[in-house]
């Protein structure tokens, strides 16, 4: 097996490899090894934005060699919310660290104009970007394509003008349609003059017991693709979503001043397949394709003179930029998506933070003079596209406050109560119940994937849970993804890898390990993550949530702050952390 | 491309022309221009050996042909390509002139004044 770390310095433009036996043997893979990279790469108390800060690239055991093992995990210090920054693309770059040789890449120092970085097999070479700096995400993508070897096998991730110019949350674009969204990762590739990163490689993966493998990779395929377990991502997409959750009183509209919304079926999964989809594609290495693209037909001159954009479309972003926003119509939606796609912004912050700018003018606690003229209001696209531009490029106060965030620009503006970020992140699409809510409060990157409370809401609303089931119910997943992360797989085929199959996949290539293995390593790495944030400032008991979820009814009725409060003491009791 | 070449060259001439019109592989196939940005740091610049391109205070990078001795290394040195070398050996440039937009019937090419 692979044990290499690729270490790039773009001080001195320098790379070496070591090979680190110790990290995997006790961590795995991806983000186990990923967040011990971070533990002892990132000085306490680093700017996020410093030199000093790296970026950790993580792949897995699993990677290249099973069905849906596609992710790459990113480890860095968020510039969004200070503490541990973790975010997942799909696309193909697992696949090419893989054949170049390489399971963790840790990037350091920054270079002192714009670069990117080419990595080939064991050839790493920091090379001249002023050329394309200031170029949209989308555009580099077919750029560095010309410029680069490795056609049909590499991966180009890099940031947008977004990144460049410092947004809290600015993404990385991997391979054009899939991202490293959240937590701001295109801002420290900014801050380290880093434009882009194309990898691919040569090299091939040999499996200890070929007959082993075989025998366990058609259970796992037949699994994935002859059964229902991951149907739903693949005809409709995460977008099946929108009608479902629009029933349920679950799918935040303007700024979650609902839970439904009048005119979800006109942005919904089923519209968008019947009118809008044109193409379906995957990652590399899985069989579902997922990747829903929807076309967009534009004119760009009064006489009928069109062009067909390609937009790939999702749940959270239809949410973020569409029923968060009151936007009506999938081609205003679609613009919004693409507009963040070529500034290289997060989709859900960037819809979160416009949702309450939009409140907030309309509450009179900001003005046109803040917004410069521009007229924010519920699904007043023109408006909200103009103002993506300004959220880029900072034109005043207002503007470059909104690039660091909602909670920044609550703090300053006021309009805590809806500001919709919980531990200083964004919040994704849902208004589910207190699952959703405790799970982004406790889970160790604030997101709506690390323990799924979003789906545990809607277990509870067809029979009732406790506090207790329920907060067991996220230490399960919370513990239980820190080693699906490491191995890394999608976490759509998470369905497919029950825990009995992830310890057959790991045997056929040769890692022995037990359920109870598995299970005692996603309790430590948990604690990890934990170590890192609470000593980069992160405090639980800090946190605030902001009342609107406690104002709006969710899928299961109101939530009553004291469901929260109970679920905390739960926590911290089954945590052992009292 | 032909109103580039033939502007600025007296030619008929794809290879001549200093904007270029291409389609695109990729998942997505499309057309594209490449034309040049003119980077506020060029490598196209830093790369002559000769002083034969220089960037002006309004932004654009113009070029000298007489000092070209045609090495290539600005071609090189430009990852989006917008500067080829012509039969005679000498860099192909952009001088932001607007030829081509004058003959684009179809709006898809425009002349803008950029900040920065």
């Amino acid at each position: 097996m692979l044990r290499r770390v690729l270490y790039i310095d773009l001080d001195r433009k320098e790379s070496f490899v070591e090979d680190r036996y110790d990290l995997f043997e006790e961590w795995l893979g991806g983000t186990g090894v990923a967040t011990q990279l971070l533990l002892e790469g990132c000085p306490e108390g680093a700017d996020p934005l410093s030199p000093q800060a790296p970026i950790i690239f993580g792949i897995g055991p699993l990677t290249a060699l099973f069905p849906a093992m596609t992710k790459t995990v990113a480890a860095f210090k968020s510039p969004l919310n200070g503490e541990l920054g973790e975010s997942y693309a799909g696309g193909r770059l697992a696949m090419a660290m893989r054949f170049a040789g390489h399971e963790a890449i840790v990037i350091r120092g920054a270079a002192e104009s714009p670069c990117y970085i080419s990595i080939r097999d064991d050839e790493v070479k920091i090379k001249d970007a002023a050329s394309i700096w200031g170029v949209p995400a989308t555009v580099v993508g077919y750029i560095l394509r010309d410029v680069e070897a490795g056609v049909g096998r590499r991966s180009i991730i890099r940031i947008g003008p977004a990144g460049e110019r410092l947004v809290r949350y600015a993404g990385v674009v991997v391979d054009t349609y899939r991202h490293f969204g959240r937590l701001g990762l295109g801002a420290v590739f900014g801050s380290k003059n880093l434009k882009a990163i194309v990898v691919s490689g040569t090299e091939d993966v040999e499996v200890p017991d070929p007959k082993r493998y075989r025998e366990i990779y058609n259970q796992l395929y037949k699994t994935a693709v002859k059964t229902d377990a991951m149907e739903k991502y693949h005809d409709i997409g995460t977008p099946i979503n929108v009608n479902v959750l629009n029933q349920l009183k679950g799918l935040p509209t303007r700024n979650f001043q609902e839970s439904s919304f009048e005119e979800a079926e006109k942005i919904s999964g089923e519209h968008l397949a019947d009118n809008y989809l044109f193409r379906r594609v995957s990652c590399a290495h899985c069989p579902i394709g997922c990747i829903h693209i929807g076309m967009l037909k534009t004119s760009f001159s009064r006489h009928h003179e069109f062009e067909i954009r390609k937009i790939s479309y999702d749940y959270e972003l239809i949410y973020a930029l569409g029923s968060n926003l009151g936007v009506t119509t999938p081609e205003g939606m679609l613009e919004l998506i693409e507009a963040c796609e070529r500034q290289g912004l997060d989709a859900i912050s960037t819809g979160v933070v416009l949702a309450w700018a939009t409140e907030a003018l309309d509450r009179g606690m900001i003005t046109e003079d803040e917004t410069l003229g521009i007229p924010l209001r519920w699904d007043g696209v023109k408006g909200y596209l103009e103002a993506i531009e300004k959220i880029v490029k900072a034109p005043n106060d207002f503007y470059s406050t909104l690039a660091r965030g909602v909670e920044a620009a609550s703090e300053r503006y006021g309009g805590r109560d809806f500001a919709m970020a919980l531990g200083g992140n964004e919040v994704a699409g849902y208004h589910t119940g207190p699952a959703f809510i405790f799970g982004l409060t406790v889970g160790v990157r604030h997101s709506h994937l690390d323990n799924a409370g979003y789906s545990i809401d809607q277990t509870a609303a067809k029979k009732p849970l406790t506090p207790e089931e329920m907060v067991d119910a996220i230490i399960a997943e919370d513990d239980a993804r820190g080693v699906y992360n490491s191995l890394i797989g999608c976490l759509f085929a998470r369905g497919v890898y029950t825990p009995d199959k992830i310890v057959e996949a790991l045997g056929s290539v040769g890692i022995e390990k037990t359920k109870e293995d598995l299970e005692i390593l996603g309790r430590k790495i948990f604690e990890e993550k934990y170590r890192f944030k609470v000593r980069e400032g992160f405090d639980l008991k800090k946190l605030r949530v902001p009342a609107r979820f406690y104002e709006t009814v969710s899928t299961v009725g109101m939530v009553d702050p004291d469901t929260i409060e109970t679920m905390m003491k739960i926590y911290r009791e089954r945590r052992g952390w009292d | 491309m032909f109103a580039c070449s033939r502007i600025n060259t007296g030619r008929a001439s794809l290879d001549r022309s200093a904007i270029k019109v291409k389609t695109q592989g990729g998942l997505e196939g499309d057309f594209a221009v490449v034309i040049c940005r003119a980077c506020k740091d060029p490598p196209c610049v830093r790369a002559c050996p000769l002083g034969a391109l220089e960037k002006r205070e309004d932004g654009r990078v113009v070029f000298k042909k007489d000092l070209c001795d045609g090495c290539g290394g600005c071609a090189d040195a430009c990852l989006i390509r917008a500067i080829s070398m012509d039969a005679e050996g000498k860099a192909i440039k952009c001088k932001h002139c607007g030829a081509c937009v004058a003959f684009c019937p179809h709006g898809v090419l425009e002349m803008e004044e950029v900040e920065e």
